[in-house]
């Protein structure tokens, strides 16, 4: 039993170390911002929730003891990582005006957020929609 | 009661948060994370004034299942487009998901979904929030992930928050 553990938790830290790797790489890798972005948002989630299982698993395998810390840490990755990654595209869409040049449209009579307030008639009909 | 407790849900949810931190299920951690519970919420109301209205909680449960999933994959693909093909082969392109959702809840969670998913993250929402903008990674048929977007996520996060 303690071998099976020990395998697994050593494959799931290869599988998550090899992840974040990928992640960090294309932050280096990839040719413009944008798309520099997708590497830490997606990569090192997994990479980060692999090593955090095998970190369940060894707790309650090896130490005997349940440890929870470790979905709190995934709990809060999942909120912060969108997040950030929403602030770094807004300040690369204010700040890069080739970019800018390449935004499709709305669809909508309003601009975009980041570069455009909002018409004033059409706060109600939001404000009634809810 | 609306007073004292603006967010119910959330009281619990930072009493459950305070609880798994301490690693300690007694008296003492359950009465100082109902305070937490209690102050936290009642700080920020201003900034929260409306009360999120959930109308399929079992419906979140399966939500976050397809959303794990989607992740692992997307991990795996992204990891495949990064290591085997040249950075600037990449068809990267800006799309606009046109949103049907309203309430900013809903809205958070779907741009949320977005960056977390195959290929994709969320940039920027229109001025009057009807529109989001994501970028993907390299999309041949960008109409298609728009309607992937709009069936897969949007339409469940429709029926959660109604």
């Amino acid at each position: 039993m303690a071998i099976v553990a020990e395998f697994l938790i050593a494959a799931l830290i290869l599988v998550g170390a090899f992840f974040l790797l990928v992640g960090s790489f294309a932050l280096a890798k990839l040719p413009d911002m944008m798309r520099r972005l997708h590497g830490p948002t997606k990569s090192t989630t997994l990479g980060i929730g692999s090593i955090l299982i095998a970190s369940m698993i060894f707790a309650v395998a090896v130490r005997g003891s349940l440890s929870l810390h470790e979905l709190l840490i995934t709990l809060f990755i999942f909120l912060t990582a969108p997040v950030t990654a929403f602030m770094i595209s807004k300040a690369h869409i204010l700040r890069d005006k080739r970019e800018r040049a390449n935004l499709p449209p709305t669809g909508t009579t309003n601009g975009w957020a980041t570069l455009d307030a909002p018409t004033p008639t059409e706060e109600p009909a939001r404000a009634e929609s809810r | 009661m609306r007073k004292i407790v603006p967010h119910p849900i959330l009281t619990l949810f930072i009493t459950f948060v305070w609880l798994l931190l301490a690693n300690d299920v007694s008296a003492g951690h359950i009465v100082l994370g109902l305070a937490l519970g209690i102050l936290i919420p009642l700080l920020t109301s201003a900034y929260w004034p409306d009360r999120p209205r959930i109308r399929a909680p079992l419906a979140i449960v399966e939500y976050g299942l397809v959303v794990l999933w989607d992740i692992i994959v997307s991990n795996v693909m992204v990891a495949r487009l990064v290591l085997f093909r040249r950075g600037d082969s990449l068809k990267s392109t800006f799309v606009t998901v046109p949103l049907d959702i309203t309430s900013p809840e809903a809205i958070t969670a779907l741009a949320g979904t977005i960056t977390m998913t195959p290929g994709t993250v969320s940039c920027d929402l229109s001025a009057d929030g009807r529109a989001l903008l994501v970028h993907c990674l390299n999309s041949d048929d960008p109409a298609a992930d728009v309607a992937q977007i709009k069936t897969r996520y949007e339409a469940r996060l429709k029926r959660i928050f109604g």
